[in-house]
């Protein structure tokens, strides 16, 4: 096919380059420069797309991102496609595929039109009157109906393969949109010497000017002068210049967030290049430059294909060379439609007749109009279009007098322009509506921006340049440029026009009469809404769903707002309008993810030691972003086998675990121990150097919060320990004591999680493997009992050595700088050969001290454990005035006997294990809902000791032991035996090994 | 996202920060001696206002110093950051970008 | 025993440096790291012991020779030593005699962090994908230091001349900011 639609010669394209796409699966030809529509109407084709509830045909309404009807997806491979694509919005490419949305078998013949056919039956509210009962029948049949019907395009089912990027950046001056308002601002802005950032969603920089062949700036062609300027900004180093980038929301303190894509447009994307980047920008002052959007018309049949915005019209024959049609009528109530007829004419185009619906328009577009010769009827509105998939024909009433058909095959329409307030909006400025511009326009500001040009009102070019000058050189002062001046550039044409209207057009029925041609809304529709009861514009909104689809209502909401108005009897600031929300135009969750996505979703932490258990064939598990080896089988062993071999070694020989992930701080200071007796529920004091405490920290409510070793260095130096999660949070909370309730104290903290690489040597030959390796440490039972702590060197590498036990054996813990971690931990395998040493896991090592009794924080304890309730009372220093916690402790609640308290359970089957989480209750035949006494915390068959162990938090739990319960189970009610905790070794013989 | 102005390293994004409840509520010296209401108002009544809100931030992931701030709940602007041990200060004006 | 100069595995050990016009990164020679916190009393004392006074300018570092101290907050510094493995054991005994009893804390963090050096023309814009900061010149001038974010990970970040930044993160955090800034470079490396 070729562009018989295309102009003789003009616009901004490049006629020699031409390019081949398809449009479901029909091969075309465009040029350089075109965009989809462009291209598509270059070649006749407006049908290109069906809509969403009634699948009626449609052609392209506009030439931008308010375009609500050419919604495409674009095909490059099995990976990359891209639905919902705006047809006006995506530029072409040579070897461009795209096809058309909810139609089936084909656009041209769809299926779902049998819904037009009943539309009568699906008027606004159908769903919510229709599938309320019975209820079962929601899930099993609505929903599934609903769900494959309805829905805009299908998402692609392969991961994406593109890279996204995101650019944090920093302004003086941001300018959204790059119109003659926008490009002012910038240069206003740029002049003084301010940071600027101008940014405009479209391929090229110039909004309006784009499409403007007539007027003159500063004696020049308006395009020439636009093409210096930009030249003018790009020179300025301060200046970033973004095209193809969409300022879609305005969050707090002046953050912009801003959608840039970078290869969409490419027919081969660069590789290096990201598909799109998330630019989010700290602009220190805003001017929002983003233009008007024109109104279609409300009247039967006014989303016919063929059926188009005036000013769109313009903007193709001008920009792009495509003339829409070849006889067309276009229809008004604003004067701005007059210049699209004007430039269509002068491009060959036969304007049949131009129906202004306004008694008597006048002015020099209307006298330039009947100069050129177009005929002209004044009082008249159009009520309705005939023609199948294609306007054939329209029809006009003047007074209530309908007209004979007037034969066409495109009608352009314009209702006048509705000032673009959504960002302003988001940036939670009020809008005020005025009577004059019957629009809603900006208020007061709340954040540091303002608006300009159009989109505040001003229309206008004259009037664009200089609000955008002012804005410009306003923004660059209250950003600290005092020197910055608004020299705005002069210009002849681009008047603004009058006129205007909302909602129903006088004498047109509401019946098909489309106000938001995404969404399927009707005038008839709000109407309807009104009728049953509905009052506040939001109900009316989301009963309708007028405004509710991706286009976000920007060519619907103020028609609707005029319809509800008459059908309210009451003004349009009574009714108000709606809330804009974010984003202005989708946005990709690629965009939004970033780079944050596979390897770097997270940090994966791995320990000094990771590499060797990974080459050992450990299987990991994520704890909080550590990677921690989870167990450690051997061939064909499954996690139980290698859990139960593992545990087996640590209680017969030896074992060795990475304790890296411990968090670890030091603190220090002549007041270290003081603040340590405040902070821990333990006693510091007499805590000698050289020696370890198990301590544990509440929260200021008296709840256990975490727990870990402390080793006392020196009198001022301590090494405290803490859970593997909880690292962050004990830092924190302490930092919080010292910095805001004791800043007298003189003790500092320092995080040095990171600085010790940890290996537990476990078992009764835990000594013997290490005696070979330590140097300066007297390691022997007598002189380094359990909880002692000494510093000296192993496998030539300083150490601290911490003589402690979390699996009741005998045990140390090898710390040294995390570097040496590798090489240290290879040394003591090497040394626990002739021993059998076993690596273990987390697994193992949670089995391990649940044998013993040891609590672990979090599992055990849920954030409303007292000390007590986890069997720690011995640990409180008694003598002790204060410390955090102590005092939510004596509150009589938290000293209850029906607290829940730690305990054993034993199943009477030695092979059940039970499933942690699992409630316990008096007897299994109580009626539901069953009087919860407790529930299983951690559950582990044990290989040592040749059965099923658990530990549980039981109400008033130490009373009860010696006495059965039960779990109760989907299978069944579990009878356990609640015993004490401490199921191996109670008299703690094996710790000196 | 908030640009939050550290008493110490000037403005910074909110990322950077952590928010630490209502400020100027001191952990009496003597918890001992307050009776279980007091007790239970100090650990868990709060003001929650509607407007001008002393509270308390840390600059964890900078300086990391707690610090204070008056920041209007509706508005979500400060009016003002200061240290910790400073008294509030006369927070009548307004908030503002 | 083991060699301690061949036994130390530095976290970034086995990433190959990445050398482009626009833009280069590479590993950080192993130092000698600790976090001093002092009141202003033991300050000047531990500055001189230090050879490198305690910069009190908000966020910012001196450098001597091959010592370097880091403003982190209002009482707490990174001492960056470029020293051979041990070389700065004797450091903490020569605090403890400057301070003359003033109390302060030191604690070697040698192992818990370490870094890369990025430069060239393209730095600053490959450390604004992840790092929300504004990096121009005028508001992070050459020898600014501060803590932020790179992504999700914590670092600190000194910017050591116009077009250099010297980064620090806990070593477990390493080969995420590498692999982050790797990936953020790519447009910039052809």
């Amino acid at each position: 096919m070729t562009g018989q639609f295309r102009t003789a010669k003009g616009g901004r394209i490049d006629r020699a380059q031409k390019l081949l796409f398809s449009f479901d699966d029909v091969v075309y030809e465009g040029v350089q420069g075109d965009t989809l529509a462009s291209a598509l109407l270059a070649n006749g084709v407006h049908l290109m797309g069906r809509s969403y509830k009634y699948h009626r045909p449609r052609g392209v309404l506009s030439a931008g991102s308010d375009e609500p009807n050419a919604l495409v997806g674009l095909y490059r491979d099995k990976a990359r496609y891209t639905p919902n694509l705006r047809a006006p919005c995506v530029e072409l490419y040579n070897g461009l595929m795209a096809d058309s949305q909810n139609r089936w078998p084909s656009l041209r013949w769809d299926i779902g039109i049998i819904n037009d056919a009943l539309s009568p039956l699906l008027p606004a509210g159908f769903y919510y009157k229709t599938f309320k009962w019975p209820a079962f029948a929601w899930k099993k049949y609505y929903e599934p109906f609903i769900r494959a019907a309805a829905g805009l395009g299908r998402s692609p089912t392969l991961a994406d393969p593109d890279r996204y990027d995101n650019r944090w950046a920093h302004c003086d001056v941001l300018v959204v949109g790059s119109g003659p308002a926008g490009v002012s601002a910038a240069l206003a802005a740029a002049e003084s010497g301010a940071r600027v950032i101008l940014c405009d969603e479209q391929a090229e920089l110039g909004g309006s000017l784009l499409s403007d062949v007539q007027a003159n700036i500063d004696d020049q062609p308006a395009q020439a002068w636009l093409a210096g300027a930009l030249a003018t900004l790009a020179r300025h180093p301060r200046v970033q210049l973004l095209p193809r980038t969409t300022a879609f929301g305005y969050f707090a303190h002046n953050m912009v967030g801003l959608s840039e894509r970078i290869t969409d447009h490419m027919a081969e994307p660069a590789a290096h290049l990201p598909r799109e980047r998330l630019w989010q920008v700290r602009a220190t002052e805003v001017v929002i430059a983003a233009g008007a959007l024109e109104r279609p018309l409300v009247f039967p049949h006014n989303d016919r294909p063929g059926v188009m915005l005036a000013d769109s019209a313009r903007t193709y024959v001008n920009r792009y060379g495509v003339k829409p049609g070849n006889l067309v009528v276009v229809a008004t109530a604003h004067d701005s439609a007059y210049r699209a007829a004007l430039d269509l004419h002068a491009a060959g185009v036969k304007i049949v007749t131009l129906a202004d619906q306004r008694p008597s328009p006048s002015g020099p577009l209307i006298d330039a109009v009947r100069d050129a010769g177009i005929p002209l009827r004044v009082g008249t509105s159009v009520t309705g279009t005939g023609g199948g998939t294609r306007v054939r024909w329209v029809s006009l009433s003047s007074n209530g007098v309908s007209s004979e058909p007037v034969v066409c095959d495109t009608l352009l329409m314009s209702g006048g322009w509705t000032p673009s307030v959504h960002l302003f909006s988001q940036s939670r400025g009020r809008l005020r509506f005025d009577e004059a511009l019957q629009a809603y326009v900006p208020g007061q500001s709340v954040e540091r921006e303002r608006s300009a040009g159009a989109c505040r009102g001003v229309f206008g070019l004259a009037a664009a340049l200089q609000d955008g000058a002012q804005a410009g050189a306003a923004a660059a002062k209250a950003a600290g440029y005092a020197s910055a001046r608004a020299n705005p550039a002069s210009a002849v044409g681009g008047e603004a026009g009058t006129g205007g209207w909302l909602g129903l057009v006088p004498g047109a029925s509401p019946v098909k009469a489309f106000l938001d041609f995404q969404n399927d809304v009707t005038a008839k529709d709000i109407k309807l809404a009104v009728r049953e009861g509905m009052r506040s514009i939001e109900h009316i909104k989301r009963y309708t769903t007028t405004g509710m689809a991706t286009d976000q209502g920007k060519t619907s909401n103020m028609n609707a707002l005029g319809v509800a108005s008459g059908a309210l009897d009451t003004p349009i600031p009574q009714v108000g309008h709606t809330t804009f929300r974010m984003p202005y135009t989708p946005v990709t969750f690629g965009a939004f993810a970033a780079l944050s996505r596979d390897g770097l979703f997270d940090p994966a932490r791995q320990t000094p030691m990771h590499d060797w258990a990974a080459e050992n064939g450990a299987v990991f598990e994520d704890v909080g972003l550590w990677k921690r080896a989870h167990y450690f089988p051997k061939s064909s062993e499954d996690l139980h086998k290698a859990v139960d071999r593992e545990c087996v070694a640590v209680r017969q020989s030896v074992g060795i675990f990475d304790a890296s992930t411990l968090g670890k701080i030091e603190v220090v200071g002549p007041d270290a121990a003081e603040f340590m007796n405040r902070m821990y529920i333990n006693a510091w004091t007499k805590l000698g150097v050289g020696k370890c405490r198990y301590g544990i920290m509440c929260r200021e409510d008296g709840f256990v919060m975490d727990d870990g070793v402390v080793g006392r260095m020196a009198a001022d130096r301590f090494h405290v320990t803490t859970t593997t999660g909880g690292a962050p949070r004990v830092l924190a909370l302490m930092e919080d004591y010292l910095q805001t309730e004791w800043p007298d104290l003189d003790v500092w903290l320092t995080s040095t999680t990171e600085q010790w690489a940890v290996i537990a040597v476990q078992g009764p030959r835990a000594r013997d493997v290490l005696a070979p390796l330590v140097e300066g440490i007297d390691i022997s039972a007598k002189a380094f009992p359990h909880m002692s702590v000494a510093e000296g060197r192993i496998a030539g590498v300083p150490t601290r050595l911490f003589r402690v036990s979390f699996s009741g054996e005998l045990g140390f813990e090898v710390n040294v700088p995390a570097d040496y971690g590798r090489a240290v931990w290879e040394a003591i395998y090497a040394s626990g050969q002739q021993y059998g040493i076993t690596p273990y896991g987390t697994e193992t090592m949670h089995v391990l001290r649940a044998e013993k009794g040891f609590i672990i924080v979090g599992q055990e304890t849920d954030g409303t454990a007292t000390p007590d309730d986890a069997g720690l009372t011995w640990a409180i220093g008694k003598a002790k005035k204060d410390f955090v916690g102590k005092r939510s402790l004596d509150r009589a609640s938290m000293k209850g006997a029906d607290r829940k308290q730690l305990v054993g359970l034993l199943t009477e089957n030695p092979a059940t294990v039970l499933e942690e989480g699992a409630q316990l209750v008096a007897g299994p035949k109580q009626p539901v809902p069953m009087t919860l006494l407790g529930h299983v915390t951690s559950s582990y068959h044990s290989a040592n000791l040749g059965h099923s162990i658990a530990l549980a938090m039981l109400s008033g739990g130490r009373a009860r032991i010696g006495t059965s319960l039960f779990v109760p189970m989907p299978q069944g009610a579990i009878k356990v035996k609640i015993v004490d905790p401490v199921f191996y070794d109670r008299e703690g013989a094996r710790l000196d090994g | 996202m908030l640009i939050i102005d550290c008493p110490y390293c000037g403005k910074r994004p909110e990322i950077e920060f952590s928010y630490g409840g209502e400020a100027h509520i001191a952990r009496p010296l003597d918890p001992a001696a307050l009776n279980d209401e007091e007790w239970a108002a100090f650990l868990y009544a709060r003001t929650n206002p509607k407007g001008l809100h002393a509270e308390r931030w840390r600059h964890a992931r900078g300086c990391g110093r707690f610090f204070n701030a008056v920041r209007d709940t509706v508005s979500d602007f400060f009016v003002t950051t200061y240290k910790t041990g400073e008294a509030r200060p006369d927070a009548t004006k307004k908030a503002s970008a | 025993m083991v060699d301690l100069i061949s036994a130390r595995r530095l976290p970034l050990a086995d990433v190959p440096p990445l050398a482009a016009t626009a833009l280069s990164m590479a590993p950080l020679l192993p130092q000698a790291r600790f976090v001093l916190r002092a009141r202003p009393a033991a300050q000047a004392a531990i500055g001189q012991a230090l050879g490198v006074a305690l910069p009190t300018l908000v966020c910012r570092a001196n450098v001597a020779g091959n010592r370097a101290a880091l403003w982190l907050g209002p009482d707490e510094w990174l001492v960056l030593l470029l020293l051979p493995d041990g070389g700065a054991e004797t450091l903490p005994a020569a605090f403890a005699v400057a301070a003359e009893g003033a109390p302060y804390s030191l604690v070697d963090i040698s192992h818990r962090q370490s870094g890369l050096s990025l430069s060239g023309p393209q730095a600053a814009t490959v450390l604004n994908t992840g790092c929300a900061l504004d990096l121009d010149l005028a508001a992070f001038p050459v020898g600014m230091c501060t803590r932020t974010l790179l992504g999700k990970a914590d670092i600190t970040l000194w910017r050591t001349s116009e077009t250099t930044f010297h980064i620090e993160a806990w070593r477990s955090f390493l080969p995420y900011v590498w692999q982050f800034l790797q990936e953020a470079a790519r447009e910039f490396l052809v």
